[in-house]
Formats: C-alpha cells, sequence, structure tokens
C-alpha cells in the first residue's frame, strides 16, 4: 500500500519534472528540473530494494552531473539570454515520430516474456556489489578505469584545443 | 514496509518535511513584512553604481573541466565504496585489483595536470 | 506502522528544532563571540544573559524585512535555490550517530548518503548565484561550486580511508568498531587532517571562502539575497558545518564514546554528552581557524585540492587499503 503511493509519487513528479525539462525555453530552469527526475529514479531504486545504486544516484548523477551541466549551459549559452526555441516548423511531424516510437516501446514492453531473475536481493547491498565486482566482473571493472581515462584525455584535448 | 525502504522513508520525511520547514518563515514574512516596490530598489548592486550590460561573467572551459574531472573521479570514488566494505574478506587480491584502477586513473590525472587541464588560467 | 510514522514525525521535529536553536541560533552567536575573543573584545553581550538571545533578536528582526526581488532575477530559481541548500544540510542528520542507539536511522550506506547529500549542496549555491541576475552573485557561484567541487573528492577520499579501516560504511558500526580512544591506524591522521581542510572549504570558510569574500565579491552567491531567504542560507552552511563536524567527530574521534570507566548518568545521557561535547569542539576548531589565517587565492585554493590533497589523499587510503589488506 505505502509503496503503491509512493511509487505513483515518484512517477508524478517525475513525469512533470520530465515535462519540464523537455518543454521549457529557459535551459536553466531544464537543467534544474532535471534534478527531480533523477531523485525519483533514485527513489524508484529504493523500492526495488537497491539502497546502494540509489546513494550513487543522488552522488552520480544529482549532485555531479547536473552540476557539469550547468556549467556547460552557462558556458554556451551565457547567463542571461538562455530562451531557447524549443519549438520550430517540424513539430507536427516530431510529434508524430514520437507518437510512433511510444507506441512502439509500449508494445514491445508489454508483450515481451522479461525473464525473472532468480534469488532475492542481497542484503547488504556495498557488499554483495563489492564480491562481485572484485571477483566475478573483475575485468570490467578493470576497463572502466580505462574508460574514464580515455574519457578525460579526450575532454582536455578538446578543451585545450580552444584556449 | 521493511528495513531498507524504511531507512529511505526517513530520507523522504526529512526532504519533504524539511522543504515545509523551509517554506514556513515565507509565509510569515508575507504576512509581516512591508511591501513597496520601486525599480529603484530592485536595480541588481554593483557597488554603488547603476549596473550596465548584462549579468555575464567570463565563462572560462576550466570551469567545465574541473566540473568533468571531479565527475570523472566521483565515478572511481563508487567503485572504491563496495570496495572498502569487502577489502577485509577478500584480502590482498582485491587490493591489488583496487590499485590497478587508481593507478591508471591517477595517471590520467597526470595527463591532466601536464597538460595544464587543472590549472585556473 | 503507526509506531514507526510516529517516529518519523518525533525525530524530524526534534532534529529539526535542534538544528534550529542548538546549531544554527547557537552557532551564529557562538561565531561571534569566538570572533571577539579572537580579535579581543567582547562581542554581543545585551540581549539577553551574555547576549544568547541575540541570533533570535536578529531572526525576528529579519522576519520583518521586506523581499525585493531584483529586476530580472528569476524567480522560481531565486527562491529554490536557498531552500534546496538548507534541505541539503538536514537531510545529512540523518545518519549522524548521537549516542549508542540513537541515530535517527543507521543506513546501510551511512557516509554514501552523508556524501552524495552534501553533493546536492552545490547546485542549490550554482543557482543562486545565477538567479539573482547579478555578475558578483554568479561568479560567486561559479567560483564556489568549482572551490566545493574540487575538494569533495579528498573529502570523499578521507572518508573512505576510515570506512576501509572499519570495514562497514554505517556510521554506528564506524563508530563501534574504532578502539579506544579512537582510530591509531597509520593513515588515519593524515586522513583526519585532509578532511579537517576539505570539510573547511566545503563549508566555504575561511581560508576558503573566497566566493563569498566580503571585499572582492559583495557577499558572492548571496549578494542579491534579502533577510529571511539569506537566513535559509546561514541555515544551510552551519547547518552542514555541524553535520560535518559530527561526521568528523564519528570518523576520527570515537564518535558518542567517552573516557572509559566514567560512567555519569547512564550509557544514552553520556553518549549524547560526550558526542556533543565534541562536535562543538570541531566547530569551535573551525571557528578559530576562520578568524586567525587570511584567505586563499582561487588559484591556489584550486591548486592545494588537486595537486595536493588529492593525490595525497589518494596514496594514504592505498596505504590504508594495504594494511587491512595485509593483516585482515
Amino acid at each position: 500500500m505505502a509503496e503503491a503511493v509512493a511509487f505513483y509519487g515518484l512517477t508524478a513528479v517525475a513525469l512533470g519534472a520530465s515535462l519540464v525539462v523537455a518543454l521549457s525555453r529557459n535551459m536553466v530552469h531544464a537543467a534544474v528540473s532535471l534534478i527531480p527526475v533523477l531523485l525519483s529514479v533514485a527513489g524508484y531504486y529504493v523500492l526495488l530494494g537497491a539502497e546502494f545504486v540509489a546513494a550513487i544516484q543522488i552522488l552520480i548523477y544529482a549532485g555531479a552531473i547536473t552540476v557539469l551541466i550547468l556549467f556547460v549551459i552557462l558556458l554556451t549559452e551565457g547567463a542571461t539570454g538562455v530562451r531557447v526555441r524549443p519549438r520550430n516548423e517540424q513539430v507536427s511531424l516530431g510529434a508524430l515520430v514520437c507518437l510512433f516510437l511510444a507506441a512502439l516501446l509500449v508494445a514491445v514492453l508489454t508483450r515481451t516474456p522479461w525473464p525473472q531473475t532468480q534469488g532475492a536481493l542481497p542484503e547488504y547491498n556495498p557488499g554483495a556489489v563489492g564480491q562481485s565486482f572484485l571477483t566475478a566482473y573483475v575485468l570490467p571493472f578493470e576497463v572502466t578505469s580505462l574508460l574514464i581515462v580515455a574519457c578525460l584525455v579526450g575532454a582536455i584535448v578538446v578543451a585545450r584545443r580552444e584556449a | 514496509m521493511k528495513g531498507v525502504p524504511l531507512d529511505w522513508a526517513y530520507v523522504a520525511a526529512f526532504a519533504l518535511l524539511g522543504s515545509l520547514l523551509a517554506a514556513l518563515p515565507f509565509a510569515v514574512v508575507w504576512l509581516l513584512a512591508p511591501r513597496s516596490s520601486y525599480s529603484q530598489k530592485r536595480l541588481t548592486y554593483e557597488s554603488g553604481v547603476i549596473p550596465f550590460g548584462d549579468a555575464w561573467a567570463q565563462f572560462h572551459v576550466r570551469y567545465y573541466l574541473y566540473g568533468l574531472v571531479f565527475l570523472l573521479f566521483d565515478i572511481e570514488v563508487i567503485f572504491i565504496y563496495p570496495w572498502t566494505v569487502v577489502l577485509r574478506q577478500l584480502g590482498p587480491l582485491a587490493f591489488v585489483e583496487m590499485l590497478i584502477f587508481i593507478v591508471v586513473l591517477a595517471v590520467g590525472l597526470a595527463y591532466a595536470w601536464r597538460k595544464g587541464g587543472l590549472e585556473w588560467t | 506502522m503507526m509506531a514507526e510514522a510516529i517516529r518519523v514525525v518525533l525525530s524530524v521535529v526534534i532534529v529539526f528544532t535542534f538544528v534550529a536553536v542548538g546549531v544554527a541560533l547557537f552557532l551564529v552567536l557562538m561565531e561571534r563571540k569566538v570572533s571577539a575573543w579572537v580579535q579581543a573584545r567582547i562581542g554581543p553581550r545585551h540581549v539577553g544573559p551574555y547576549g544568547t538571545l541575540q541570533t533570535l533578536a536578529d531572526l525576528l528582526k529579519l522576519l520583518q524585512k521586506e523581499h525585493i526581488l531584483p529586476a530580472g532575477a528569476d524567480r522560481l530559481m531565486f527562491g529554490v535555490a536557498p531552500v534546496v541548500v538548507a534541505v541539503a544540510a538536514l537531510m545529512s542528520y540523518v545518519v549522524l550517530p548521537w549516542g549508542p542507539g540513537v541515530i535517527v536511522r543507521d543506513l546501510g550506506v551511512g557516509v554514501l548518503y552523508f556524501a552524495a547529500v552534501l553533493s546536492l549542496e552545490v547546485v542549490g549555491i550554482l543557482t543562486a548565484g545565477w538567479a539573482s541576475n547579478n555578475k558578483y552573485a554568479l561568479l560567486g557561484g561559479l567560483r564556489s561550486a568549482a572551490q566545493m567541487v574540487s575538494y569533495e573528492l579528498p573529502l570523499g577520499f578521507s572518508i573512505l580511508t576510515v570506512a576501509a579501516i572499519a570495514g562497514t560504511l554505517s556510521t554506528v558500526r564506524i563508530v563501534e568498531a574504532q578502539p579506544y580512544p579512537w582510530y591509531t591506524y597509520p593513515s588515519v591522521l593524515l586522513a583526519g587532517l585532509v578532511f579537517l581542510v576539505a570539510a573547511t572549504a566545503e563549508s566555504n570558510r575561511i581560508p576558503f571562502d573566497l566566493p563569498e569574500a566580503e571585499s572582492e565579491l559583495v557577499a558572492g552567491y548571496f549578494s542579491e539575497y534579502s533577510p529571511l531567504r539569506f537566513a535559509l542560507f546561514q541555515l544551510g552552511e552551519y547547518g552542514s558545518l555541524f553535520a560535518t563536524s559530527a561526521l568528523f567527530v564519528t570518523l576520527f574521534l570515537g564518535g558518542w564514546r567517552g573516557p572509559f570507566g566514567i560512567p555519569f548518568v547512564g550509557p544514552v545521557v553520556d553518549g549524547l554528552f560526550w558526542f556533543l561535547l565534541k562536535t562543538y569542539a570541531v566547530v569551535f576548531f573551525f571557528m578559530w581557524v576562520r578568524w586567525t589565517y587570511p584567505r586563499f587565492r582561487i588559484d591556489q585554493l584550486l591548486n592545494v585540492s588537486w595537486k595536493l590533497l588529492l593525490p595525497l589523499s589518494l596514496a594514504n587510503l592505498l596505504l590504508a587499503g594495504l594494511l587491512v589488506a595485509w593483516s585482515g
């Protein structure tokens, strides 16, 4: 019962804020509205029992990525005139494509027999996650570090070239 | 509601009730404070001079770089959190794995440092 | 179910009251008294015994002041930003262990949650700076964000060092895992020092308060904020200062535990007493530093973080990990 309330509450917040993100004319409003969306996703993780993922969702997405997005917006759009035209002449065509895509997604999601994972979620999340990526999934873990460094090098190269 | 969701119900309560309580004094002010808006009063402050130009500031790419490097290391940090919890059980192997991970990232940091990505100017 | 609901509401009320009175009101006064003592003067003394009601009087005055929204400022963001900062600070109180068994909720991911919530403050400050339509505020907000973000990493690493030694992320278990009187593992001292420096920077306090610097940027990102919203920012600032000090006590100073063999009233009351004593002592330390040192330049401040503290705390973490992995 409480779960249902929480779920629908989170969904309402997520959908509402997403609409603001997509439709707002003010880029900074859009960026800041992203925060409720990200926090609701964290809420979903909690409802699924994945509190570790929820915490890192808040830490990374709401805490770091939003800051980065805001920096980028201020860097490119400038402080005041952050008015963007969210609609142009092709609105109707775009809307049609969106509806089609939505219908497709709903059809696929409802008709696929999703396999259920066996077993229950481990009690202590961080411990279980740690066990898995340090034993069974070591390789993806180490490769991630390479991915991160590649990202870093790329950003430095691009940014410094312009300076 | 069992353990974990209940934990976070507290978090949600703090967030919601906190926002409510933070907004409460505004109601008080709305009731108590005078309200007389005239254009002079609403000028933004610029050391006594009339503000000129739009409110912009020099947006260097450095803000973005600091933000980006922070984000990348933040991702490193989220791997380290579970590692701290299982380190004692898994022993030296886990340590070496994390060492490799961190060293690779340290190389990235060194690169950024050398290329001036961490400079203010 | 009902009992839990009551407990939720009760803990919210108790914590918020404590934060409003014992933290915000008291710390503002404490700051003024400490600064006075450092500067060889007396500080507030007329309102209430020894000036203790001064902050309350100030607050009552602030409540009557007019709200001014600067021309061209973004009304919604302008209003939301201080609330974000204050709420983020309040949310961090959920995992503070005030005494044995005295905690709002011992989250399994305790310290991670704390770090996550603190990182939300940066967004509030950035938004506040932008929303004011004022060059100084925007610049202050940007610099503040860059600074806070740069120091979040060393702070995180020093927390992780203790977590690695304790083998848990739960604040309660971290306290319980400490030998008497607190951790004496080799890397803990350095981690503690890094934490103190990073925490000072995260709270935008001198020597790291360039974003708010009075003489340079008027008042930084809150230049344009009229009294009550300003008060909310202060609540957030002092709130997170207290919470961070409390975390320091939890991680490095043995939490609620007092010197062994001296039971006074009972474990809970004793615990509360020692916890509060230690936390206020750490807060005092932060204030003492503030009124003693000059401030860093922005480039110095960022260099200290990225080029000194980050490699240092990282190496320190690895050292601790090495010791734990080989001994455990």
